[in-house]
């Protein structure tokens, strides 16, 4: 009978034993070649940076209207906010889909029958996950900062990386006449500020930095419950109830309780590492580093979770 | 090469493999059959360490699969032509597989030539048709040139052409001298490819033993016999201890003697015969029969048949 293949050229005899680099090779080869990939990357950059720049441009329209906002104004956190609040879904969502996806499509079986040792599978698809969104956070984050500020540039509030700034604290508005309605103050008002805040490069710096580390914390946390779950869609409205529906729901617990357990929730730290003016802070919360802390501990937890479960249960 | 000891699997209140205890030996075809849901791919996945057994050994090479230096050198295995990311290319596909075992890039491009898949290589596999999701499956089993290679029911769906074609490579392969387990729920498949068979039946060994002898202790095989002298080729048969019967279209099935001797006995005795063939029951039939009779049969078989009989 005639036989249809060709033989393959033998490999040489193999030495050493297959490890995490070649796992961790594997994974990036898998990131970088689904198109899901790059689909996800541009909606994060479009969301962070276009949503950023209208937040920041209606901001500096509305001070000709209002000038009394320009006091205590957070140029840094305006700028960033739609990134650490709306593109973390999205980074959520690329990093739960880094595991989710092997188990939509059956890939884990081929992947784990190439690679039986599933804690070198597992800490190589952690490892590529968290380079890359903290590549690509960093990246945004940066970008989201000097478009914001780019647009607030004539405010004279706007925040700098280079040089210090110095904003007022205080502004008290005085009309000659009541009632005029909305659309900003009447002719005639007067803003006097009062107090001054200074915000140094090297506080800006740490807020655009600590963005961006929260954010691929946030990355870790939804990388870990995708292990748990098994399942895009679980994952992601999982990841979507920790990071946003808990902490409103934990807002109608009393004010004696809610101020304590609010610390420990892991989307907390997004309320401070990104405000740069002390008093723009949230009292009942840590400062940034201590907040930031509390989320890489839930970061943590639920990565060794979904180690865990990835290792003991059959795939 | 493969060695299974009282492997046992549950699933919740489900037992999908019961003390199962076989080998499988190198340079043939070893056929793993049983019908559906009789425990193959779940032994498959034992063996490959997807699944953890509830009890009992498996090695492959002496050892645990988990402990094997570079998996894909010792096994290449396709359970599931679907288990892949549809988006990915397949050439993207065999090199994310081919780094993790540290593989040379060069051998995706060979094993996909070899399986004929070079021209769509950078296509995104989930336009691929089943046939060559297939191919594609196989090439990834052949990245590591392993000396074991598995296969669950890699026949599925396909069409005579790509049937031919599996059944030659895992023949070509067997001839390398390589072990080829590959499972399968229909019987007429195995004959023409195995050498050895495995039949499992609701996760317990029912037999272990080449296909020729499993063929002839299949009662279900049986001799299709037309022939315008029916009473004398039935009178002959019989006077040599076949059975028979008789269908409404004259048609006449003998069992107990094989084709060779019906067609000598119609020849001695000058019958005219139109058709003579041997007909093989479908191993459903088979492994009803098996199972039924299940003492009787086990008696009659050498080796881990009874023991495991004794064992579950």
């Amino acid at each position: 009978m005639a036989t249809t293949t060709t033989l393959l050229p033998s490999l040489p005899p193999p030495t050493g034993r297959a490890g995490l680099r070649g796992a961790i090779t594997s994974e990036f080869t898998k990131i970088r070649s689904v198109r899901s990939t790059y689909w996800s990357l541009a909606a994060l950059l479009v969301v962070s940076i276009g949503i950023g720049a209208a937040i920041t441009g209606g901001s500096a329209a509305n001070f000709s209207h209002n000038p009394g906002n320009k006091a205590g104004f957070d140029a840094t956190m305006i700028s960033l906010v739609a990134f650490f609040e709306i593109g973390q879904l999205i980074i959520a969502v690329i990093a739960a889909l880094a595991i989710t996806s092997e188990y939509s499509t059956g890939m884990i079986r081929t992947s784990l029958t190439a690679q039986p040792r599933r804690g070198r599978v597992y800490a190589a698809k952690a490892i590529v996950i968290t380079t890359l969104t903290l590549i690509v956070s960093l990246v945004t984050s940066f970008i989201a900062f000097f478009v914001g500020q780019a647009l607030l540039s004539s405010s004279g509030v706007s925040a700098s990386l280079f040089h210090s700034v110095t904003i007022p604290q205080n502004a008290n508005v005085t009309c000659p006449q009541q009632g005029a309605g909305g659309g900003g103050p009447p002719p005639g008002c007067k803003v006097a500020f009062s107090g001054t805040d200074v915000i140094s490069p090297t506080t800006v710096l740490f807020a655009i930095i600590g963005c961006a580390l929260f954010v691929t914390l946030v990355a870790i946390i939804a990388f870990g419950i995708g292990a748990m779950v098994r399942h895009t869609a679980g994952a992601i409205a999982i990841a979507i109830a920790a990071l946003f529906i808990i902490p409103v729901v934990e807002q109608a617990l009393p004010n004696e309780w809610r101020w304590d357990i609010m610390r420990f929730l892991p989307d907390a730290a997004n309320q401070v590492v990104s405000v740069t003016i002390g008093n723009n802070a949230p009292a009942h919360l840590w400062s940034a580093w201590p907040q930031l802390g509390v989320t890489a501990l839930w970061a943590a937890a639920l990565l060794a979770a979904g180690a865990y479960l990835f290792r003991k249960r059959d795939a | 090469m493969i060695e299974v000891q009282g492997l046992t699997k549950r699933y919740g209140e489900k037992t999908a493999v019961d003390g199962l205890t076989f080998g499988i030996e190198p340079g043939m075809v070893t056929g793993f059959l049983g019908p559906n849901g009789a425990g193959k791919t779940t032994t498959m996945r034992c063996i490959l360490g997807l699944d953890y057994p509830d009890a009992g050994t498996i090695t492959v090479d002496g050892r645990d699969y988990h402990d094997l230096g570079y998996p894909m050198r010792e096994v290449g295995a396709l359970l599931d032509a679907k288990a892949v990311h549809g988006g990915r290319s397949a050439y993207n596909h065999l090199l994310c597989l081919a780094q993790t075992n540290n593989l040379p890039k060069r051998r995706v491009g060979e094993v996909l030539e070899l399986v004929g898949l070079s021209e769509v290589a950078k296509k995104r596999s989930k336009g691929f048709s089943l046939g060559m999701s297939q191919r594609l499956g196989i090439a990834a089993t052949l990245l590591g040139d392993p000396k074991v290679l598995m296969f669950d029911e890699p026949v599925n769906g396909l069409d005579p052409e790509g049937i031919l074609w599996i059944r030659n490579l895992m023949k070509t392969l067997a001839a390398e001298g390589r072990t080829v387990f590959v499972s399968s729920h229909l019987m007429s498949e195995m004959e023409s490819t195995a050498d050895h068979l495995i039949v499992i039946g609701r996760g317990k060994l029912i037999a272990d033993c080449s296909m020729s002898e499993f063929i002839a202790r299949s009662s279900g095989t049986a001799v299709r016999v037309r022939t315008p002298m029916a009473e004398d080729l039935i009178k002959g048969v019989t006077a040599e201890g076949a059975t028979t019967a008789t269908d409404d279209d004259g048609v006449i099935e003998v069992r107990g003697m094989t084709a060779e001797a019906v067609g000598d006995i119609a020849f001695e005795q000058a019958i005219r015969l139109h058709e003579l063939t041997t007909v093989h029951a479908s191993l459903e039939e088979a492994f009803m029969e098996l199972t039924a009779s299940s003492v009787e049969y086990h008696a009659a078989v050498p080796g881990p048949a009874t023991s495991s009989e004794s064992g579950a």
